[in-house]
């Protein structure tokens, strides 16, 4: 499968946007940035809301170039807009349907019914959008914009309007359908744990411009871009569940030569589990400390050093090729001599499902 | 007291013209409201203007300059003529057309609020869903619009029924042709027949009282319905 990618340049008033991009055509893209990063710009000059002049190729397709302007009704896209806008004169049914209906039965590569059942809309597809609550209109935006077969999910903050309780309930959904689909998902997010959670592949973009795109481990760990400096900078781990210690409630993963113990009883011996280690809770000891209330004690290297906040330093640590991010004093680095190179054990305070 | 046949035929022409002011008035509307509503050209604040003119002019100025513009002697009358056809003032037609610019913007203002109230994203969610501009039009700007269309074919409605001066300027006085509702209530207190007057300006109050009253009972449906 080929690539989506393309370019757009464009100048509105004091913003501007000027981004080049290669996206996987699996998998989650999340698109991440401060508010006015150009984010929504992007996302709209994709589906050709908005029109800017550039180069889209989608899965070998042109959709826009010097000649060519496709124009939205016929991309093949799904689109999923911050707030639901389900059309209110229409039954929930008739929203998914709508789509639907204007998909030749030829080119439908969607299951209706299973779009229903992967997202369970069968209890709400007899109501109309006003009795739904905000979770529920969500779920039923994103299962219209599936039935309309899109070769390319777009999905703009979608969870950004939803309170804690009702985002929960999504998150599920979405991560289902990373798993069960086969379509690529751009996924335009300001919150870094939907974007953990989710993403395959990170784009980052800053004033208009596109700063990273690349896995996501590996973008979340850069210590020149800004996310490795935020409070709450975290590395991402993509592990195996290996075994349960029932008695002690506490799961044991794996990644390569890396083992991990985190409280509690998640996935099934040999799941996939991605977890999440805070910088902030890493902190590093030259020698195997004895008799300490940590329980992941990871021998690794020095990679890296980056001034942080004031008297604190980012270090990237490699283990094979796991990366780990530790926030240190400027101190205490001084104090252990830590350049690249240095071996050093991370202490892990506390690892958490992503 | 039963009502004359002069009368009774007044009524009958009143609610033809009505009617078919209001049917002409929404195809019309409809599409220039769209544009009203989608367009950024500088043309727009004049065209506003204009179709806002028949709100603020006297009956009568309206009146005039039609009766002006359609006669044997005006533009469009002398052009009529050319193609053979009759020219407007003093027949039904000539009611029509007057009666169609004087309702104007009570048809293109409803509409064209309710188009800007519906804004850009559901016509956005349905253009992702694979509609046509076209489709979008039909499936999703109009029955979103629904309220907008009721009341300005209620507003164009009445107000037709309600008019005077244009008519007495550009149709004159003709029973069955041109003396509607509001011109035979003029004739009747003219000749001090104040019981006929009574009957139909009584009838014509009533009228738009319940006209008003659905209008407001009709008027926030949608409000209620948050979505």
């Amino acid at each position: 499968m080929s690539r989506i990618e393309g370019w757009f340049r464009t100048t509105l008033g004091d913003f501007s946007l000027d981004a080049d991009f290669s996206l996987p055509s699996h998998g989650v893209t999340a698109l991440f940035g401060q508010s006015g990063s150009g984010k929504t710009t992007l996302l709209r000059l994709i589906a050709g809301l908005s029109r800017a002049p550039g180069r889209l190729v989608v899965g070998g397709e042109v959709w826009q170039d010097d000649t060519v302007f496709v124009p939205t009704q016929r991309r093949a896209l799904g689109y999923v807009f911050q707030e639901a806008s389900l059309f209110p004169h229409l039954s929930v049914r008739a929203n998914l349907e709508y789509g639907w209906q204007r998909v030749p039965p030829g080119e439908r590569t969607i299951r209706r019914d299973e779009v229903i059942d992967w997202l369970e809309l069968a209890p709400l597809i007899a109501l109309q959008p006003h009795q739904l609550s905000g979770g529920q209109r969500q779920r039923v935006a994103i299962g219209r914009a599936l039935l309309s077969c899109p070769r390319l999910l777009l999905m703009d903050e979608p969870m950004a309007a939803l309170d804690a309780g009702a985002r929960a309930d999504i998150l599920p959904y979405l991560e289902r359908l990373h798993r069960e689909l086969e379509l690529p998902l751009l996924y335009v997010s300001h919150a870094l744990d939907e974007v953990a959670r989710l993403a395959d592949t990170l784009l980052l973009i800053e004033a208009g411009r596109i700063v990273y795109q690349g896995p996501l481990a590996a973008g979340l760990t850069r210590l020149d871009l800004p996310l490795a400096h935020r409070d709450t900078a975290a590395t991402i781990i993509d592990a195996t569940v290996a075994t349960h210690d029932e008695a002690l409630q506490l799961t044991h993963v794996v990644r390569g030569a890396v083992a991990l113990e985190l409280p509690g009883l998640h996935g099934l011996p040999g799941a996939p589990l991605r977890v999440r280690v805070a910088a902030r809770d890493v902190s590093l000891a030259l020698a195997m400390p004895q008799q300490t209330s940590i329980l992941n004690l990871l021998p690794a290297r020095v990679a890296e050093l980056a001034d942080d906040a004031p008297g604190q330093v980012l270090v990237r640590l490699a283990l094979d090729d796991t990366v780990l991010l530790a926030r240190i004093t400027r101190k205490s680095a001084q104090l252990l001599g830590l350049q690249p190179g240095t071996p050093v054990v991370a202490q892990v305070k506390s690892v958490a499902v992503a | 007291m039963p009502l004359t046949p002069a009368d009774t035929s007044a009524i009958v022409l009143t609610l033809k013209l009505a009617s078919v002011t209001t049917v002409l008035l929404m195809l019309i509307a409809t599409p220039l409201a769209w544009w009203l509503t989608h367009t950024h050209v500088r043309l727009r604040a004049a065209v506003t203007a204009l179709v806002s003119l028949p709100l603020v002019l006297p009956p009568t100025v309206l009146g005039f300059y039609l009766l002006v513009l359609l006669g044997p002697q005006g533009a469009v009358g002398q052009w009529m003529q050319q193609l053979g056809l009759s020219t407007l003032p003093f027949t039904f037609g000539g009611l029509v057309v007057g009666s169609v610019i004087f309702s104007l913007p009570f048809a293109v203002q409803p509409i064209a609020n309710a188009f800007a109230a519906i804004g850009m994203r559901p016509l956005e969610v349905a253009a992702t869903l694979r509609a046509s501009p076209w489709d979008r039009f039909a499936s999703v700007a109009v029955p979103l619009a629904r309220p907008g269309f009721i009341t300005a074919a209620v507003l164009t409605f009445a107000h037709t029924v309600g008019e005077f001066g244009v008519v007495l300027m550009l149709g004159g006085n003709i029973p069955g042709q041109t003396r509607v509702l509001s011109v035979a209530i003029y004739d009747h207190v003219e000749a001090l027949e104040y019981a006929d007057a009574h009957l139909l300006a009584a009838g014509l109050v009533a009228f738009s009282f319940l006209v008003l009253l659905m209008l407001g009972r009709y008027s926030g449906h949608w409000q209620r319905t948050p979505t």
